[in-house]
């Protein structure tokens, strides 16, 4: 269980992106966090397993405050706490089989990782989860050799590795297409219905955010102004997170990605034929 | 408003200087400056003359290449300047990758950027013949002098070269390294040495072949190899001979400069 308790970051230029930001995430659940551009999506994430530094606040994962803690002991807490990024983060000249295993840094001694002698059990485990994201067979190619969808599936087994209590995921879906953006999405929810892990999910598009999210956060200008389910998320609601102007993108995109998904869907039944 | 109605010019902006008069000023003070300084330079035509013969002599015999009666002197130069270019290319680029990375502002803490980046600028400010006198003062003539001269001077071009590239990486994989609770030297050989190493061995295949040419430089003052040769040769007005060495640099450079851009082309 994840606990955030009045927590706060000003950037040293003076900038608010987030202020007095409350939350509980319990075990199994997926939380979808949305919100205009500049709302500190990324920096509430960020300031989670310390990317960033929060201002004031306490961040509970179990029973420990991360807040405050030092250096060492904050690497040991960051094994626990997966990460999935936006534009995948591979280190792309390495092979997908490295990208996995780096997810095992936190565990084994620099000399191991150097000379890429991980444990028989660590190796075992990274050949599993490259099975269960569908790319057994690429394991020892160049993670720049991969599409998106490959790059992303890579990413989430990197963070898998880590045996995670929580899963951060960054718009996970902003690089790709609306038929692979659905693929990752159902990917990404299995996986954490199978292993009851929680996650919270960063996402700009609100259809996607209503059809794979169990929870609904809206943050605007750094504070939380709405917290329900996905049906809860009104068109009123969604005024309230985005503002009245914006809405009115908002729901031409909407449309155009409601247009996508049947598109999507149509061609994935054609698939399944 | 009709098409026929929007005007059918456009002038650029001035860029620098906007006012015109200012502008024409300061071309006419450049024009005349430059007039000014050339009628300073005191040309003595007798002396151009005279060198002119000399040139010529050398010419002739650059023709006419001398390989055979100096040949264990320009074969011993030889071994010594490429024995002090591969050792002291090897050396410099060892003890550069510290320094660069600690030059780098995204990887080390603020003091230790300040001391590494104030070693490469000493190794930069100075030229390699200036080190090569004060290391042949030192340590007496002769190729050591030659090796730490260029150790030095490649110290100084690697480890800038490799701060800022490491400068520029991606920050992104950084960051998803760093997420999964790896320590600062796991971030380093995960993240940071796959995005720069292509590079560093291009820069280092570089440096050796720089290392070369400037060894036949700083000989001349003293510090061993082929540009002692070279210049014992001209000292003893043997141009037959110093015109054979010339060739050989030359071929040298030649294979150098074609071998290293097919490495480097490799690689990427």
């Amino acid at each position: 269980m994840l606990t955030l308790e009045g927590l706060s970051k000003t950037y040293k230029t003076g900038d608010t992106a987030l202020s007095d930001v409350s939350l509980v995430v319990p075990k199994g659940q997926i939380l979808g966090l949305i919100g205009p551009s500049g709302a500190g999506k990324s920096t509430l994430i960020r300031c989670i397993n310390r990317l960033v530094e929060p201002t004031k606040g306490k961040v509970v994962l179990g029973d420990v405050n991360l807040v405050g803690l030092g250096k060492r002991e904050l690497r040991r807490q960051r094994r626990r706490i997966g990460m999935i990024f936006q534009e995948y983060a591979l280190v792309e000249r390495l092979t997908v089989m490295e990208n996995v295993l780096s997810g095992r840094l936190g565990y084994v001694p620099f000399w191991r990782s150097y000379l890429r002698k991980f444990p028989k059990s660590d190796i075992q485990r990274a050949y599993q989860l490259l099975d269960r994201v569908g790319l057994l067979e690429h394991a020892s190619k160049r993670a720049d050799a991969l599409s998106g969808g490959q790059r992303q599936r890579v990413g989430i087994a990197r963070a898998l590795a880590q045996n995670p209590e929580l899963l951060l995921v960054d718009e996970p879906t902003a690089s790709l297409d609306p038929k692979t953006s659905r693929q990752i999405m159902r990917l990404l929810t299995e996986i954490c219905q199978e292993t009851n892990l929680p996650a919270i999910v960063n996402i700009h598009d609100v259809p996607l955010a209503q059809q794979f999210m169990q929870r609904i956060v809206g943050l605007r200008a750094g504070r939380v102004v709405f917290e329900g389910t996905p049906d809860e998320l009104t068109q009123n609601a969604l005024t309230t997170i985005y503002g009245e102007e914006d809405w009115n993108a908002m729901r031409q995109g909407d449309q155009e990605q409601a247009e996508a998904e049947a598109d999507a869907k149509a061609r994935m039944a054609v698939l399944s034929l | 408003m009709n098409l026929s109605d929007y005007p059918t010019t456009w002038k650029r902006p001035p860029q620098l200087i906007k006012d015109r008069r200012w502008r024409i000023g300061i071309q006419i003070l450049i024009v005349v400056y430059l007039i000014l300084a050339i009628d300073t330079v005191e040309v003595n035509w007798t002396r151009v003359y005279e060198g002119l013969e000399r040139g010529q002599r050398f010419i002739l015999g650059f023709l006419q290449p001398d390989f055979a009666s100096r040949w264990r002197d320009i074969s011993q130069g030889l071994i010594e300047s490429l024995t002090m270019s591969l050792t002291s290319t090897v050396i410099g680029v060892a003890i550069s990758i510290p320094i660069g990375i600690g030059a780098a502002r995204n990887l080390a803490p603020r003091w230790i950027y300040y001391i590494c980046r104030s070693i490469i600028a000493v190794s930069r400010a100075l030229q390699e013949v200036i080190i090569a006198i004060f290391f042949v003062a030192m340590f007496g003539f002769g190729p050591f002098a030659g090796f730490l001269t260029l150790t030095f001077a490649t110290i100084g071009f690697i480890a800038k070269l490799l701060a800022d590239d490491i400068e520029e990486i991606d920050e992104g994989q950084a960051e998803a390294i760093r997420a999964t609770g790896a320590s600062w030297w796991q971030v380093v050989t995960y993240a940071v040495q796959p995005q720069v190493s292509p590079r560093l061995i291009g820069l280092s295949l570089y440096r050796l072949d720089i290392n070369f040419r400037e060894s036949a430089v700083i000989g001349i003052v003293g510090a061993g190899g082929i540009g002692a040769t070279l210049n014992t040769a001209i000292d003893r007005y043997e141009y037959d001979s110093a015109g054979a060495i010339l060739l050989i640099i030359i071929g040298i450079v030649f294979v150098a400069e074609y071998s290293s851009g097919y490495l480097r082309k490799f690689l990427q």
